[in-house]
């Protein structure tokens, strides 16, 4: 185990899986949405619900949804700064199948469009991403990750490619809507990406998403 | 990964602080003087969340807990040295302030996040340490911590509490002996002496939340990190070699049943005062 795993990380408590666990699902959606959203549900798994309020995973999870840090000392106030934002919340509890424990989906609404993202805290504060928008993935917020909606269409994935220069780690793509054409893409990369611009102005691309990894 | 064995074997020719950086180097590619910048930011913040947390009350998350640390500080120690007394205070403290969504260096969990910063803390208002010094003993601690993380766990549901209160204090007890001794052989003993008062120590807490028992137990385990380190400072070994000692407590906790395993199960969350405490649980908003 990496040393700065055992004599860390920083965070507030009280666990890092209930707590800087879900604050990172939480803070991956508003960094993949660019900002606070305008309204979002939180739907805890079962077990994830049964305990969320003692082990303040709810409050982790506003707090990751405003955008907070996993160390700041704001995160017990919460609900106070989602007030002053005037963001829409709601906690429900539904059994999300086979999946592990402590796993939340997460709804979104930013200026009128959805967003639904389902992720898992797998322990000490690791988290894996299972899900983006119909699309399943195995994201671990390990590496800068791109979210590109796209044409679907020959020769899209290749153009896509052909502009990201740097080294690619993992690839997830899907068909979302066959008749407007539309396919999602996720893509963890390995080293830092200078020109997101560039894919931006790809003709196959309609959106794109890019969130940094946490440092 | 390595053996303390090994690492005893390379501080013959290197400061063990030193060789743990460097191991650590083979391990992740990452540079011993940027690992030790990165060490450096979270001890800063032990130490200043120490300092402010210090005896204070705190709102935890269930109530069960919040005013130990309070009370332990407006009272005046019996037996306690000053040192004992600063580093219990401290542990509560902390501990205490993880309960409450306060920011903690997770070191190596958050439940057990008080241990350390009481021995540091302790060690930084008795003996005025530079913060270089201190720094060198917590890149030892992480040493500990490592050679116990990789052969058996630092997980409470996977070991039980010995592997993390546990491996807390082994880390604490190795970081004081390196202060005072720089022998690394004597480091390993005192760590193999607290995992074996604490073998078996099982994780129970009340309703599945990090506070019953894990805030006292951050007060007392502290205090045989400092009597492990003072018993291996004056030369009095373990028998049984650190390595040894920690393949014993993999065993042990896999052994452990699953009620004894973060489950909030068994143990004294299965109490009629457990019980009842967590049927009437108000939570706190
Ligand atoms: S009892 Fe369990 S939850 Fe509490 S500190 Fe020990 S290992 Fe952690």
């Amino acid at each position: 185990m990496n040393l700065l795993k055992v004599v860390g990380p920083v965070m507030v408590g009280p666990s890092s899986s209930h707590t800087l666990g879900a604050l990172r699902i939480a803070r991956f959606v508003y960094k993949l949405i660019g900002g606070i959203p305008n309204e979002v549900t939180f739907i805890l798994h079962e077990s994830f619900s049964k305990t969320h309020r003692g082990h303040g995973t709810d409050r982790a999870l506003l707090a990751g949804i405003l955008g907070l840090k996993q160390d700041d000392p704001n995160i017990k106030n919460a609900y106070d700064i989602a007030k002053s934002k005037e963001l829409k919340y709601s906690f429900i509890v539904e059994d999300l199948g086979d999946v592990h424990p402590n796993t939340v989906r997460i709804k979104v609404f930013k200026d009128g469009i959805p967003h639904e993202i389902e992720g898992s805290s797998i322990g000490g504060g690791d988290i894996k991403i299972t899900f983006i928008d119909s699309v399943s993935c195995e994201l671990s917020w390990d590496y800068d990750t791109l979210v590109i909606v796209n044409k679907d269409a020959p020769s899209a994935l290749k153009s896509i490619l052909d502009v990201i220069k740097v080294n690619v780690a993992n690839l997830y793509l899907r068909r979302i809507n066959l008749l407007q054409e539309k396919a999602i893409t996720i893509i963890e990369l390995d080293e830092p990406i200078e020109n997101i611009e560039e894919i931006k102005k790809s003709p196959y691309v309609y959106e794109c998403y890019f969130i940094r990894r946490d440092t | 990964m390595y053996l303390w064995k090994d690492v005893m074997e390379m501080s013959k020719s290197l400061p063990l602080h030193e060789v743990i950086l460097n191991l650590e180097m083979f391990d992740t590619g990452e540079a011993p003087q940027v690992l030790r910048k990165k060490l450096s930011e979270m001890l800063e913040v032990i130490l200043e969340e120490a300092k402010n947390q210090y005896g204070k009350t705190q709102k935890t998350l269930t109530g069960f807990t919040g005013d130990n640390a309070f009370k332990l500080k407006n009272y005046k120690a019996k037996f306690l040295s000053e040192f004992n007394y600063i580093a219990t205070v401290t542990a509560l403290s902390i501990a205490e302030s993880n309960a409450s969504m306060g920011r903690i260096v997770a070191c190596p969990t958050a439940g057990s996040s008080g241990v350390i910063p009481g021995v540091f803390y302790a060690l930084y208002e008795i003996f005025s340490p530079s913060f270089e010094e201190l720094l060198n003993s917590f890149i030892v601690a992480g040493g500990i911590g490592k050679v116990i993380a990789d052969k058996a766990t630092i997980s409470g549901a996977a070991g039980g509490c010995q592997a993390e209160i546990g491996t807390a204090a082994a880390m604490g007890a190795g970081a004081l002996t390196y202060y005072f001794s720089k022998d690394s052989e004597k480091v390993g003993n005192a760590a193999a002496l607290v995992l074996k008062s604490v073998m078996g120590l099982v994780c129970d807490p009340v309703g599945g939340f990090v506070e019953v028992p894990c805030v006292k137990r951050n007060g007392n385990l502290v205090n045989i990190a400092i009597s492990s380190a003072e018993m291996a400072l004056s030369g009095i070994k373990s028998l049984i070699p650190f390595d040894e000692v920690v393949n014993a407590m993999r065993r042990v906790g896999s052994q452990l049943p699953q009620s004894l395993r973060e489950t909030g199960e068994g143990g004294v969350a299965n109490t009629p005062t457990a019980k009842t405490l967590i049927a009437n649980l108000n939570f706190l908003i």
